[in-house]
């Protein structure tokens, strides 16, 4: 039997990163106080905490709400702003080497554009993520995925603008998700991130409250994890040739096969990481079993071995 | 903070309360009153955040060294989990999180105030002072007999106690507040210590205040990760020179925050959002004794 080499380094069409699971925005353990923690060169890549221009004070409390087989949260990116991203956080980063993906927000198009902008020829960074469940002051608060020609006018100008690739990251639940990813493609997007968390309530039936000081938040784990699989599913066969980050509930590497097999070039890991910061590293370390015992080559050989009976989705 | 497998020594019932003992020597040879753990719930996912409790007791000598002991109240999934596990079994714990409490140099009175599974880490607390020198006197409020912590314990700790529950089955009728200006008096604190209630936080923040007494008090705050990355577990801290405030976060700027700083109109205010800056002249104790 020939040996097969196995290689977990995977290649977004010129983003490349050592391991297919990266932490997913807002995840990691970025602090000194975290030193020890993990490992980050048992990473793929690290997706940073979603960056606003100014510093921002984020949500009301309480910002997070467990339910079953999942969380609802809304911090409301809460964050130093990116000039204190840049003296602060990004440095430290850059000198593990671990490629780093800038998660980018705003209330405004400007402010997006300033984000980027303030983020150009940074050493560490190797791609721009769009968040795109932010809100939109100039267009009714609505999230800016609401209004397609919006979010596609925010990720083409941010693409236009930014000398890194560009990965616009989308919710399951916009219109319909293909139409909203092939927008994205069209405005400039290098690649895509599915799915971002699923919009969601829970609600205190004690206190007849909300249990989210903001009402509204964002559904994110296990319980997520076969609406993420699906919109990567569908949004890979109409764009077989656009990078796909899948993320949303994986916490095996099992569910991390899951997506790779769905159609995503790699994967990111949010909620699970937030109990376990040392997840991905297992996850990753995981799905490279999975290669051997398999006998497949690689995370992106898992893109082309899905068994689709013909007759499936007729 | 350290990751450990840690065994289960002992388990134990404690009125409303259950109490795990783990054998923990990497965490307990640092834990500080006011620090917490966070353990790992089944790996079944039904539920899926780590659980946070304050550690109660910490041995690093004799026949109990290297355990680590926490309490809490069996309320909903996660909770009535751990308040079925049996010695012997084995927990994922992460610790110690957050910041203790300080203690004073010079001064030596101190008044602790404490409700419910907050009596936990202020014994450990108590206990910590008494340890240094230190005069403790103690309040322990709770709603009702069987939620009063250890209060034997609490007894053997202070030189002078108050016992209050909201339906006066143990100690006084009533609550915390209704006897903290008598006990300052009567005790002459110079330092006072709490954790509890936000309610009963504010208060002891507002009478320190007005007394220009120094304090610290523990606060909850709902928390996902417990390990600082979410930004889940925030309230809102006035800065040193009045200037606005930031939001903190509980798990790792905390849990042990001066009362004086913390903006409470906006944390518990019925319409928080409408205040974004802290009045004009708000009071602020910053220096904490030397």
């Amino acid at each position: 039997m020939a040996a097969v080499r196995h290689s977990l380094a995977v290649d977004l069409e010129g983003v490349r990163f050592p391991l297919p699971v990266l932490a997913a925005s807002g995840c990691f353990p970025a602090g000194r106080e975290h030193a020890g923690l993990i490992d980050v060169h048992r990473l793929g890549g690290v997706v940073t905490r979603s960056l606003t221009y100014g510093p921002s004070k984020g949500a009301p409390t309480p910002r997070v709400a467990e339910t079953p087989s999942g969380i609802v949260t809304s911090v409301g990116a809460q964050n130093a702003g990116v000039r204190e991203f840049l003296v602060e956080e990004l440095p430290r980063l850059a000198k593990t080497g671990v490629p780093v993906v800038a998660s980018i927000a705003g209330s405004t198009m400007e402010e997006y554009l300033r984000v980027a902008s303030a983020l150009q020829s940074e050493p560490g960074i190797v791609a721009l993520e769009v968040y795109l469940s932010a809100r939109d002051r100039e267009h009714d608060d609505l999230p800016f995925y609401a209004r397609r020609d919006v979010m596609a006018d925010v990720v083409g100008s941010v693409s236009r603008l930014s000398s890194y690739p560009v990965f616009a990251k989308l919710p399951a639940f916009v219109p319909d998700v293909v139409e909203a990813a092939r927008a994205c493609v069209r405005a400039g997007a290098h690649g895509l991130t599915l799915i971002d968390a699923v919009p969601a309530m829970a609600i205190d039936t004690r206190t007849l409250r909300p249990r989210l000081g903001s009402a509204l938040g964002g559904l994110s784990g296990p319980a997520i994890k076969p609406i993420a699989v699906g919109a990567v599913f569908r949004v890979a066969r109409a764009l077989p040739d656009v990078p796909i980050m899948g993320v949303g509930g994986i916490s095996t590497a099992e569910d991390a096969v899951e997506f790779l097999l769905a159609g995503a070039w790699a994967v990111q890991v949010g909620t699970a990481a937030l109990v376990d910061p040392s997840a991905p590293a297992a996850i990753a370390q995981g799905v490279l079993g999975y290669l051997k015992e398999r006998g497949f080559a690689s995370p992106a050989d898992l893109r082309h071995r899905l068994r689709l009976d013909p007759e499936a989705l007729a | 903070m350290r990751r450990v497998r840690a065994e289960i020594l002992n388990t134990r019932k404690l009125g409303a309360y259950h109490s795990l003992t783990l054998v923990a020597p990497e965490i307990a040879e640092r834990a500080r009153p006011g620090q917490f753990v966070s353990v790992a719930m089944p790996a079944d996912r039904r539920f899926v955040l780590r659980r946070h409790f304050s550690i109660h007791q910490a041995s690093r000598r004799g026949g109990w060294a290297g355990t680590l002991e926490f309490v809490f109240d069996p309320r909903g999934p996660g909770t009535d989990w751990l308040a079925e596990s049996k010695a012997h079994q084995f927990l994922d714990v992460i610790g110690p999180l957050g910041k203790a409490f300080a203690y004073p140099r010079r001064l030596g009175n101190c008044l602790l105030v404490s409700e419910e599974h907050g009596s936990a880490p202020i014994y450990f607390l108590a206990q910590e002072l008494r340890a240094r020198g230190k005069r403790v006197d103690l309040i322990v409020g709770a709603s009702s007999e069987d939620h009063v912590f250890n209060p034997i314990e609490a007894k053997r700790l202070s030189q002078q106690i108050a016992i209050v529950t909201a339906d006066g089955s143990l100690g006084e009728r009533g609550r915390v507040e209704d006897v903290l200006v008598g006990m300052l008096d009567a005790t002459g604190a110079e330092v006072v210590y709490a954790a509890g209630s936000r309610r009963m936080l504010r208060a002891v923040a507002e009478l320190c205040i007005e007394r220009r007494l120094p304090a610290q008090v523990a606060v909850e705050e709902q928390m996902a990760c417990g390990l600082g990355i979410c930004q889940t577990c925030v309230i809102p801290v006035i800065r040193k020179d009045g200037s606005g405030y930031d939001n903190l976060r509980v798990c790792a700027d905390g849990p042990v925050f001066n009362p004086a700083r913390i903006f409470w109109d906006r944390w518990m205010g019925d319409e928080p959002r409408t205040l974004s800056t802290p009045p004009e002249g708000f009071p602020v104790v910053s220096a904490w004794p030397r």
